[in-house]
């Protein structure tokens, strides 16, 4: 090394190689280590600690958590949770694939047809809650223009029937989200080889057949990905139970998310707050680590 | 091999590798002041990572390179002298063609009379000066690919850098502008390195060839010197088109002379001249399709009967491909004298344009 | 025989008739239909409450279309519905929202861009450890940082404020972007950038002026994704900002569902589409570029 030093030019010292390209990238490293890394960090220490109005570090274990899983309205918010992400995960899949399946079969009127199925998308949760609160409303609502018509019996008042008032959100939140994923779908259809469909002319095999059997399995990865979104998007749902039903009636629709802003803000108990955050970390961990380990081990 | 005295780009151990995979190893290359030199070589033979390392745009791990007597191992490409012409043509698209040339001296801030000079000159030897004003979106590939020879021409540098410059273009524009390279050279007589995947630009553009596999010089050579003694057997199986017939057998030593044979099949090697002492063992032979003479008389140091099994006509030569025993040969005919397929013919070689290869691969 | 005299001379010829109401079309876009309806349906009930006066609301259904068209309730929600001691209506939700996100896309699209330009062309060491960091705390729940960042911007003095906001915003919506950015600068082809530093361009100046004018699609995507995921935020909005200063979302929500007073449903809905209405003509007016956008934004490349 030392005779190659001898003709050559300065050597540039690693810490200032690419110097422009590590200060551009100074706000990213700190959002990354101080924010994510930092606050999950902050956040998970502080969930063993008995802090009330202020962050304290006086340390008490696992008590948080016993009393977390001894309070029925974060056991509510967790059976809640699993509800609406199993059935919004299998209705917005299927709906939204069948939907792209539809647009896909090269109709008149696709961009219309797709604009409109997209829209709510483009709403926020808010409003979403907003209107399908005014549309479920007993008096006004669906079920009382059903009933006008003649069906005196109807019931459907899911906001203010509290077995079923997370049905009410999950209808929203299909409404709100579903154009999204049929979007991905379609996507993922159209990456698809044109010549799968002619060769499956050719042999004859019908169109659903060559859905399930064939095109499905080839769209795996954007299958996988959907999937990933929608699963992290559950978690984090908050404003549209919010807006929509407050949490009621009673604490019939409360959900994690919910659960964690009312501690930290209102009940001012940081500590039940981080340990119920530090929960909703690991349920998403758990949907994350296996998709990460399965992405990760295909590229190897 | 031939290294001038003062070499215009020397390249001394050169090693890259990215983890633990390593691209070029200890590489050597001694370029003479105005040579053209082509890196030829199949897809991942490291010719492209060879030029980038050259033109600065990719670090090296280990060894020096020096461009005219200065080490520029550690430099940023713009202060290598070099100037450099990509595949894709890289002219950013929304500048016009004048702008596009002239971005660079802009940079560095050469004075305007300068600039316009020099953009006046390299129009004019590319014959681009009505283009000036255009994008490049409004040009057709050849065009293209001369503004950007031309962002090389105007940076004034000793060494021009060409990363398979023809390879997005069709065959006609490939063989106009590969002439158009070539005068280039004669009137610029700068030093220029030349990578392609092409055997036909190699041999008509290069004073020398570099032939690379797996990150290594395989032969560094004129290019008839390596047409017609390969230095082993992948440079003779990738040089020629169509490619050399190789066959398997063992080479013997029979009453003091050395013959080659497989099965029925011996081929007498009086002729040939061996680089090195042979040994006997197991040898390849390779013969190339257009060394071989089909019912061309008598007089051959080799002769046989075959059979013509397959005959693919390519427009001047035709192809046609014989069953010699349990060999598959090929061999190049002009087309009015191509036999019909099923028929019998007579071949003939003299082993002396052929070539041998030991077990390792290389030329005996 | 006789069979094949038949197939010669009447066989079909020509194009093959095509059936507009065949059973395959009347069935696809039958379904289309219903479900457009229904997608439309929230939208259509939206507009017709907001358009009806309170009494026409507690008679008629929702469904039907107002006998007597007025825009009362358009008035009262943005000028004067109470969200609690303030009566000023959508209004000042409305401008605050302007304030919050114009400046929070231009920061959040700036770095991000500047970082995923840097990410595909200047990599250095540990450059794909931070995004990688980056994009896993993607999807780390927000409530697991509401409160770190709360410390934060308390340290720095913005707790509350509309720059603390913006800066929240940043910060979140830098994983999607950088790595839209990423790609996209990725996906341009490497010679440019070689071309250009052998040209003596340095880091800022392909930036400028080599990368940006190439770009701009991925900007006005990116551009749409922010405006309206900033402008439809709300737990950020009311967590990190003051009443005076919350976006329309949170004052939306406020006036909807605020204890006191008689429930006026029609200025509720005026309320409604007020606050989705920038979404909406962003959407509307972007059309393609939308879809690409969100597409972009979660398929990774």
């Amino acid at each position: 090394m030392a005779s190659t030093m001898s003709s050559a030019a300065k050597r540039p010292s690693r810490l200032f190689r690419n110097l422009s390209a590590k200060i551009a990238s100074v706000p990213m490293i700190l959002t990354a280590l101080v924010v994510f890394v930092g606050g999950t960090l902050w956040t998970v220490l502080y969930s063993f600690t008995n802090s009330r109005l202020l962050p304290r570090l006086k340390f008490v274990g696992l008590d948080q958590y016993e009393r977390l899983w001894a309070t029925p309205r974060w056991l509510v918010s967790i059976e809640n949770l699993a509800i609406y992400g199993v059935l919004s995960l299998i209705f917005s899949l299927v709906i939204g694939f069948v939907l792209a399946a539809l647009l896909d079969q090269k109709i008149r009127f696709e961009d219309t047809f797709r604009t409109i199925f997209l829209y709510p998308f483009a709403l926020s949760f808010v409003v979403t809650g907003v209107v399908w609160q005014w549309l479920l409303n007993p008096d006004f609502g669906v079920q009382a223009v059903v009933r006008s018509l003649g069906w005196e019996s109807f019931a459907f008042d899911p906001l203010y029937n509290s077995s079923i008032v997370i049905y009410g959100v999950l209808i929203a939140a299909l409404w709100q989200g579903t154009g999204f994923v049929m979007c991905l779908m379609l996507a993922g259809l159209r990456g698809i080889d044109e010549d799968i469909w002619k060769a499956a002319r050719v042999d004859g095999i019908p169109a659903w057949r060559t859905y399930l059997f064939i095109v499905l399995p080839m769209m795996r990865p954007v299958l996988i990905t959907t999937l990933v979104i929608i699963a992290a998007g559950i978690v984090k749902v908050y404003d549209l139970v919010v807006a929509q039903t407050s949490g009621g009636p009673g604490i019939a629709s409360e959900v994690p998310a919910k659960y964690v802003y009312d501690y930290m803000f209102f009940a001012q108990n940081l500590g039940q707050g981080f340990a119920a955050s530090t929960m909703m970390l690991l349920s998403v961990a758990i949907i994350i680590v296996p998709w990460a380990y399965l992405e990760f081990g295909r590229r190897r | 091999m031939s290294a001038a005295a003062n070499p215009s780009v020397s390249i001394q151990d050169l090693t890259l590798s990215f983890g633990t995979v390593s691209v070029l190893q200890s590489l050597n290359l001694d370029i003479a002041e105005g040579e053209f030199i082509v890196l030829l070589g199949p897809s991942g033979c490291g010719k492209s990572t060879l030029l980038n390392c050259i033109a600065g745009l990719l670090d090296i791990s280990d060894g020096r390179i020096f461009i005219k007597g200065k080490n520029v191992t550690w430099e940023e490409p713009k202060d290598r002298g070099i100037g450099m012409v990509f595949q894709s043509y890289a002219l950013y698209p929304q500048m016009s063609v004048e702008k596009n040339l002239s971005f660079g001296l802009k940079v560095a801030g050469t004075p305007k009379e300068e600039i316009d000079k020099r953009i006046a000159r390299a129009a004019e030897i590319l014959q681009i000066e009505p283009l000036l004003q255009r994008k490049p979106a409004a040009l057709s590939g050849g065009q293209r690919q001369r503004v950007a020879i031309g962002r090389a021409l105007v940076r004034d540098v000793d060494v021009f850098l060409f990363d398979e410059p023809l390879s997005n273009l069709d065959a006609k524009l490939r063989s106009e502008l590969r002439v158009e390279i070539k005068r280039l050279h004669q009137r610029l007589a700068n030093t220029m390195i030349y990578v392609t995947h092409d055997q036909i630009e190699a041999m008509t553009l290069a004073d020398r060839i570099a032939v690379m596999r797996g990150g290594v010089i395989q032969q560094l050579d004129a290019p008839q010197a390596i047409y017609n003694r390969p230095v082993n057997r992948f440079v003779a199986g990738f040089i020629g088109s169509p490619g050399m017939n190789f066959i398997d057998g063992r080479l013997e030593e029979v009453d003091g002379g050395w013959r080659f044979g497989t099965g029925d099949l011996i081929v007498p090697l009086s002729t040939y001249g061996f680089d090195k002492q042979p040994v006997a063992g197991p040898a390849v032979f390779g013969v190339r399709p257009e060394h071989i003479g089909l019912n061309s008389g008598s007089g051959w140091p080799f002769s046989a009967k075959a059979a013509v099994d397959v005959v693919e006509p390519m427009g001047s030569d035709t192809l046609v491909w014989l069953r010699l025993g349990a060999q598959s040969l090929s061999v190049r005919v002009p087309s009015e004298r191509a036999p019909q397929t099923g028929s019998q013919v007579e071949i003939g070689f003299d082993p002396m344009r052929a070539s041998l290869f030991g077990e390792d691969g290389s030329r005996l | 025989m006789a069979m094949s005299q038949t197939l010669a001379t009447d066989g079909p010829r020509g194009p093959k008739p095509r059936h507009t109401f065949s059973k395959r079309n009347i069935f696809i876009y039958g379904t289309l239909f219903v479900v457009a309806v229904y997608y439309l349906l929230p939208l259509y009930v939206m507009v017709v409450t907001s358009l009806k006066g309170m009494p026409e609301v507690r008679l008629g259904n929702i469904f039907s279309p107002p006998l007597e068209i007025t825009f009362e309730p358009w008035v009262k929600a943005w000028a004067t519905a109470c969200t609690g001691l303030n009566c000023d209506g959508l209004s000042r939700g409305f401008w605050n929202s302007v304030r919050i996100t114009v400046p929070s896309v231009i920061l959040s699209i700036a770095i991000a861009s500047v970082n995923g330009y840097a990410l595909a062309n200047w990599r250095f060491k540990g450059s794909e450890l931070f995004f990688t960091i980056l994009i896993i705390g993607a999807f780390i729940p927000y409530q697991v940082m509401l409160y770190p960042i709360v410390i934060i911007l308390r340290e720095i003095g913005l707790y509350g404020s509309l720059s603390g906001l913006v800066i929240v915003h940043s910060i979140f919506g830098m994983p999607i972007l950088t790595l839209l950015f990423r790609n996209y600068f990725a996906s341009l082809p490497e010679e440019l950038f070689k071309a250009a530093r052998v040209d003596g361009a340095g880091f800022w100046s392909i930036y400028l002026r080599i990368m940006l004018p190439m770009s701009v699609p991925i900007f006005v995507v990116a551009v749409i994704l922010q405006i309206t995921g900033i402008w439809n935020d709300f737990l950020f909005g009311v967590v990190y900002t003051r009443p005076e200063t919350y976006p329309m979302t949170v004052q939306l929500n406020n006036i909807v569902n605020s204890v006191q007073g008689v429930k006026e449903y029609n200025v509720n809905m005026a309320a409604t589409l007020l606050t989705g209405l920038v979404p909406l003509v962003v959407y509307f007016i972007s059309g393609k570029l939308f879809v690409r956008g969100i597409a972009a934004g979660a398929v990774k490349g």
